[in-house]
């Protein structure tokens, strides 16, 4: 095997950048130099993005399970094969006052749906809605009296993931979605690869 | 049990208003400035939005000082028609329906809708599937008390068992997942046996399964059996009368705690548990520290149910072959006109059922689940009505929780373990 | 589950008990006994069974209702009763009309009949005479209508196809 030494593009070698670090925090660093420490060391965002890079990485949930897709959001959080403390949502708050972010897991009825108007009212901004599993969504398998047809019906919701009940994999995908919806660039999927234009739902 | 709050008022208002009443008229002394404090009785709502109630169960308590005074339960947070809905379906559509009930028990839910039109149509279980059955149906007891465990330990702050009890539990739906596809509610079970026959590697993953759980049980007795936390939150606490259970009708692992030896499977066997060699835990005083021993005790049982059922696993048809009520194998639908027919009938407008109306009655991990199913001759059922042992059970909060501290009724409710899918249904 | 013969003479014991008109019928299939009463005497028909029968059945395990529409009368209440010691079960049924929906309760007998009962009520709209709170349990208390009677229509979403597109008003909003 052949073993080949480059030199490394653009870069210096650790003393050097050492040194201009040092002359940095002094506030030695002056013109051309200035610029091209700011270029290769110092990232230029504005504060909506940094805002929202951090509050996509921890969006921390409302402990809002009412039936069976709670128990996969339990999973979600509390097992430790799919781990949603990685994407930062594993402070499962009890007030609403401290949440981010709703996961209506499980079916809606009509008595609950006041309350959960309610609790929703109560969070402050900004706050996301995870519509989770199918009775959350729509009605799912029970279009009866006795649901509300949807939890979109009266309240806003971000993502919606369908399943009976979604395996915990595809709630975590519908967190990361949320997660790219916060940060600004949404995951278009189809629209994306077909070129669709004008579909483009308002975030 | 009935409403503290003053009924002149309509129902919308009376949800939204807040009325504070003191014992002894508005001119008696504030809490904290009288001598007495605990003169005034402080009606509050822990709400069905709560942290500590299994679900959405919604506790209207009447408290002075810390101690609670009444309990009511008002529920019907996450009713859902199910069993309107299931007038609709033809039989075989009903089972996904009633699964997602007591949503933790799912298999039960299942087995004994399917038990009771097997009665209704008559229809016999060959004995593989029986087995199958029996072994889908203890693991998934297992998975629910362990489910059972996490949460409740989570309720009295022992936290870590609640990781520790979800990752035994993923390994429970993995074995579920190859037998079915589903982690929850996977309609295995149909009329006349189960859906499909267990692939191959499914035995050596519960005979693996089968030991490894048996260590994991003795790691979290070791944890939390005298723990000096434990023991002074749970023992003398909770504890109901035998007589007002029977009362009741409570059944399950309350009835066991209390010392009363009722188990259906061995009271009254169905889907061959006859066969099998294992005991019932009993306690003996019915507090609540009984009921975490006895359903700790349930999960082992049910280790040695399993390997029982998968040693004396019997060769043999997975479902009936009454093609009437069973889908024919899909190779034969290229060969038998008379198969296609019969694949076409199922599918498109289900068997019918002849009349008649049976009450079949299973153990599920939360005690007697029964089914009532009235038939009138169609295709779809007149009605399908679950007796779900959570609705009985929880009457029996108010005996264990007043005159007690809510620290207690906590602890209580963890101990109950109700699921409001099935309260409600 | 008491065989046929056994059913006919619990049946006969509490005609003998309680009057000839009380046991409307028996009803022995698929080894399952129901004993069919009048309404007004469903109490004491189970306080008679609970007790005082050579064979008591001192549980009850299942209250609930049903709708036999079209067949009147409409509505049935029907009662689960078990015997631990002797492993047994019977069913105690009875059927009221719609018109006028009265059983006496049975909650100073069975303490578990209360949640049970209101059930029945709420769905069915059933009224249990003597039952100390009867609200609806399930439902919203100020909801109208039983919604599990057979006439009760089903309610929820028509479910959006291309076909019935233009039904629906104004879907994508």
């Amino acid at each position: 095997m052949e073993v080949t030494r480059r030199p490394v593009e653009g870069g210096d070698d650790l003393r050097i950048r050492q040194l201009r670090a040092r002359q940095m925090l002094r506030g030695e660093l002056e013109g051309e130099d200035l610029d091209r420490y700011m270029e290769e060391r110092v990232g230029l965002t504005t504060l909506e993005k940094a805002q929202n890079w951090a509050r996509a990485n921890a969006p921390w949930p409302l402990t809002f399970g009412l039936a069976c897709c709670a128990i996969e959001m339990i999973s979600v959080v509390g097992s430790p094969r799919m781990d949603a403390a990685r994407f930062g949502a594993e402070v499962f708050r009890a007030s609403p006052r401290q949440a981010d972010m709703i996961i209506l897991s499980g079916r809606v009825s009509v008595k609950m749906a006041p309350v959960i108007r309610r609790i929703y009212d109560q969070m402050l901004e900004p706050k996301w809605v995870i519509s989770m599993g199918a009775c959350a969504s729509s009605a799912g398998m029970f279009n009866n009296y006795a649901l509300v047809a949807g939890a979109d019906k009266f309240l806003p919701v971000d993502v919606y993931v369908p399943g009976c009940p979604p395996r915990p994999e595809a709630l975590m995908y519908g967190i990361i979605k949320l997660q790219n919806k916060i940060k600004g660039q949404p995951d278009l999927g189809w629209r994306e690869r077909y070129h669709a234009q004008g579909t483009e739902e308002l975030a | 049990m009935s409403d503290p709050r003053p009924t002149d008022v309509p129902y919308r208002e009376r949800e939204q208003s807040v009325t504070i009443e003191r014992l002894g008229g508005p001119d008696a002394p504030v809490y904290g400035t009288a001598l007495e404090p605990e003169t005034e009785l402080f009606t509050i709502n822990m709400g069905p939005h709560h942290p500590a109630t299994h679900g959405v169960l919604r506790l209207l308590l009447t408290l002075e000082g810390e101690v609670v005074r009444s309990v009511t339960p008002l529920i019907g947070y996450v009713h859902t028609g199910i069993e309107k809905s299931c007038e609709d379906q033809a039989y075989w559509k009903v089972i996904p329906f009633v699964e997602r009930m007591d949503y933790l028990a799912y298999y039960y839910n299942a087995l004994v809708f399917c038990m009771a039109v097997e009665q209704l149509v008559e229809e016999e279980v060959p004995p593989r599937a029986q087995y199958l059955r029996v072994i889908h149906l203890e693991l998934n007891r297992i998975a629910s008390h362990l489910f059972w465990l996490g949460t409740s330990a989570l309720d009295l702050g022992a936290i870590s068992i609640l990781w520790y009890a979800l990752r035994d539990r993923e390994k429970i739906l993995d074995i579920f997942e190859m037998s079915s596809g589903q982690r929850l509610h996977p309609r295995y079970f149909q009329v006349g046996g189960v859906v499909e026959d267990i692939p191959p590697g499914f035995e050596q993953k519960v005979r693996a399964f089968i030991p490894d759980m048996e260590a994991r049980i003795d790691q979290y007795e070791a944890i939390l059996d005298r723990n000096e936390i434990l023991l002074q939150r749970l023992k003398h606490v909770g504890q109901v009368p035998l007589e007002t259970l029977l009362d009741l009708g409570v059944s399950g692992p309350l009835l066991r705690a209390a010392g009363h030896p009722w188990d259906l499977r061995k009271a009254m066997p169905y889907s061959s548990y006859d066969h099998f060699d294992f005991k019932i835990p009993i306690g003996t005083q019915g507090d609540n520290y009984d009921r975490y021993r006895v359903r700790m005790a349930e999960m082992r049982e049910s280790l040695r149910i399993v390997e029982q059922a998968l040693d004396g696993l019997p060769e043999g048809r997975y479902i009936t072959d009454n093609r009437k009520i069973a889908l024919p194998p899909r190779h034969e639908l290229a060969t038998s006109m008379e198969a296609l027919i019969h694949h076409f009938k199922l599918v498109t407008e289900g068997f019918r059922v002849p009349p008649g109306e049976v009450y079949a009655a299973i153990e599920s991990p939360r005690g007697e689940l029964g089914c009532f199913v009235l038939a009138d001759g169609s295709a779809k059922p007149a009605r399908v009505h679950m007796r779900d042992p959570s609705f009985v059970n929880l009457q029996a909060l108010r005996y264990m929780a007043e005159g007690r501290l809510i620290a207690d009724l906590i602890a209580s409710i963890a101990m109950l373990d109700p699921i409001l899918g099935g309260i409600d249904r | 589950m008491p065989d046929a013969t056994g059913l006919e003479l619990i049946a006969a014991a509490v005609r003998e008990r309680l009057g000839d008109e009380t046991v409307v019928g028996t009803d022995y299939h698929r080894e399952q006994a129901m004993l069919e009463v009048a309404p007004g005497s469903v109490h004491d028909t189970i306080a008679y069974l609970k007790e005082e029968a050579d064979e008591p059945f001192e549980l009850l395990m299942s209250l609930h209702g049903c709708d036999y529409f079209p067949a009147e009368p409409r509505l049935g209440v029907h009662y689960q009763l078990l015997a631990m010691q002797r492993t047994d079960r019977l069913g105690v049924k009875t059927r009221v009309g719609v018109e006028e929906p009265r059983v006496p309760t049975i909650v100073d007998l069975y303490s578990g009949a209360d949640f049970q009962e209101r059930e029945v009520f709420d769905m069915f709209g059933v009224v249990f005479d003597g039952h100390p709170d009867l609200r609806r349990i399930l439902m919203p208390e100020d909801y109208e209508g039983h919604p599990q009677r057979r006439d009760f229509p089903m309610g929820g979403e028509p479910v959006l196809f291309t076909f019935n597109e233009h039904e629906i008003p104004r879907w994508y909003e």
